[in-house]
């Protein structure tokens, strides 16, 4: 399995990770390719069900990251977000799901150099973990 | 506040001469309870002091999660009148996870909760369960035991003392005890029939039954195994749900006006299905079936008191409540949080520490 490579799907807040990640770009700092990102307003839009989603749909990974504690746009939303993430990997665990293969992060604007951090290190967790196939529905395997 | 009332009877039929008598007095303008209807078994709300022997309070049953009931009648503002409300420990809970949601007002209600043996499978709820499968269920109760065909997650329910009721009644066949917990207790028992004493409720005169609630629940959790499920084990438990949605509305913490696995968002437009049906080759239909429970434990689990209700009506006998019991039982570990035990202590999921959970950050 060592040629596997995860896909992964990526959730930024609006205000800081995803300006991290733009920064990540414009200063041309390298990152593996396996993440798609879809922005949300604040890491505490991110419904455990949109997780889920992505899990069964087939992705192998999913990280949200939004803005450190303290720097929420929106005030507390990134709090309410870990909460949420914490009952989400409760119920992960539960079905036997890796609880790995869901990572939270926090990334400000300034710091392109940690976003390529992280994201090297969620791809390299998955990449360990494997293909996801526990919530994956595969018909007739 | 603290004091006992012993009144003489039958469990409803004490507890009928106690609420025919707060309504007389005045101290109350109603009374919610189960009630027969026809050939039914339904809660209701009267105000007429002669309709009050149609009324079964402490009957073990539950038709449908009271706090589901009260929430649509105190929805709007509180009731205009001051009503006594008979219902189980559970519904109870799960009525003040609705208060904390501000999806149901406290004012004016004055709670009566039984210690609770648990309630019989409603599917067989006949007419003459009064004479039938009532006496061996209360026998049981008596002996501080759990009685036979309780619902599954009765039988492993440790909070069947009621917590946050006014007064608790411990139903016997000869006379039963009202423990009055609260001021409004107190007040609107004055003049009650009855012996008053004073006395508190004895819980551990309940250890016995505690005892085997609690080996129960660890013999339901080991028995379901969620955690080695996976998707086929998900498969195999959820292989038989046709999507009914019936545990979800049914169940008192699913409030939500449009859920949203009922909402557009979850609709199966023609191109999901051609994209589905590219990755995967076929597909079960109506498909996310497991997206939906797996969806519903994120979003409830936290407020699950584990009623039964959802495995009740479930047509083809999935065991929902006991999956939401064991899947609840470890997200509200995680907040140590019980729900219904505390009105002012917020849900944990509309609430937060700073500096907590650092263990799922990376
Ligand atoms: S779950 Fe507990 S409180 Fe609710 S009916 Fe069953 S025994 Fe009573
Ligand atoms: S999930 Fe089932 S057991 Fe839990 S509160 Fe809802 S109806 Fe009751
Ligand atoms: S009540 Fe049973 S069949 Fe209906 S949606 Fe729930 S689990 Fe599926």
């Amino acid at each position: 399995m060592s040629d596997f490579e995860p896909k992964i799907m990526t959730f930024l807040c609006n205000w800081c990770s995803y300006a991290g990640a733009d920064l990540a770009g414009v200063s041309r700092i390298q990152y593996p390719p396996n993440t798609r990102v879809i922005r949300v307003p604040c890491s505490g839009r991110v419904d455990p069900l949109f997780i889920l989603k992505c899990l069964q749909d087939g992705y192998d990974g999913v990280l949200v990251s939004g803005c450190h504690p303290g720097d929420c746009h929106y005030i507390s939303g990134n709090y309410v977000a870990r909460r949420k993430f914490a009952v989400l990997k409760k119920a992960l665990e539960f079905m036997g799901m890796e609880p790995d293969r869901v990572q939270f992060s926090w990334v400000s604007a300034g710091e392109g150099e940690k976003f390529s951090q992280v994201i090297s290190k969620v791809t390299e967790t998955v990449k360990a973990l494997g293909p996801a196939k526990k919530l994956v529905k595969r018909i007739g395997r | 506040m603290s004091g006992k009332l012993k009144i003489k009877g039958d469990p409803n039929d004490s507890i009928r001469g106690f609420l025919r008598h707060l309504l007389e007095s005045g101290k109350i303008d109603g009374v919610f309870a189960l009630g027969k209807t026809g050939k039914g078994l339904n809660y209701l709300l009267v105000t007429d002091k002669e309709k009050v022997d149609e009324l079964y309070p402490l009957f073990p049953f539950m038709p449908e999660n009271a706090a589901n009931l009260l929430s649509r009648l105190t929805f709007s503002g509180p009731l205009p009148g001051k009503i006594a409300v008979v219902i189980k420990p559970c519904e109870l809970r799960a009525f003040v996870e609705l208060v904390k949601r501000e999806q149901a007002s406290r004012d004016n209600l004055v709670f009566i909760s039984p210690v609770c043996g648990g309630v019989l499978d409603f599917v067989q709820y006949k007419n003459d369960a009064l004479e039938k499968s009532v006496p061996g269920y209360m026998k049981s109760f008596a002996k501080r035991e759990n009685a036979e065909n309780i619902r599954p997650t009765c039988r492993a329910c440790e909070y069947f003392i009621p917590i946050n009721a006014d007064i608790t009644v411990i139903p016997a066949e000869e006379a039963c005890e009202f423990y009055l917990n609260t001021d409004k207790a107190g007040e609107i028992t004055k003049g009650a029939p009855g012996d008053l004493s004073d006395g508190e409720l004895d819980e551990a005169a309940f250890e016995p039954l505690m005892g085997s609630r609690k080996a129960e629940k660890e013999k339901l959790f080991e028995e379901l195994k969620l955690e080695d499920y996976g998707i086929k084990g998900l498969v195999e438990v959820f292989g038989k749900c046709l999507g009914c949605h019936g545990c979800m509305s049914v169940c008192p913490i699913c409030y939500c006006a449009l859920c949203a696995f009922e909402s557009k968002d979850n609709e199966f437009t023609p191109p999901v299905f051609e994209s589905e049906l590219t990755k995967r080759g076929g597909l079960r239909v109506p498909p996310n079936t497991i997206f939906y429970h797996l969806g519903r434990i994120t979003h409830m689990g936290i407020s699950c008191v584990g009623c039964g209700m959802c495995s009740d009506v479930c047509p083809v006998d999935i065991p929902v409540s006991s999956i939401f019991l064991r899947s609840g039982d470890a997200v509200q570990k995680v907040f140590d949080y019980l729900p219904g035990k505390d009105i002012e202590e917020p849900v944990p999921l509309s609430t937060f520490i700073e500096d907590e959970l650092t263990e799922v950050e990376d």
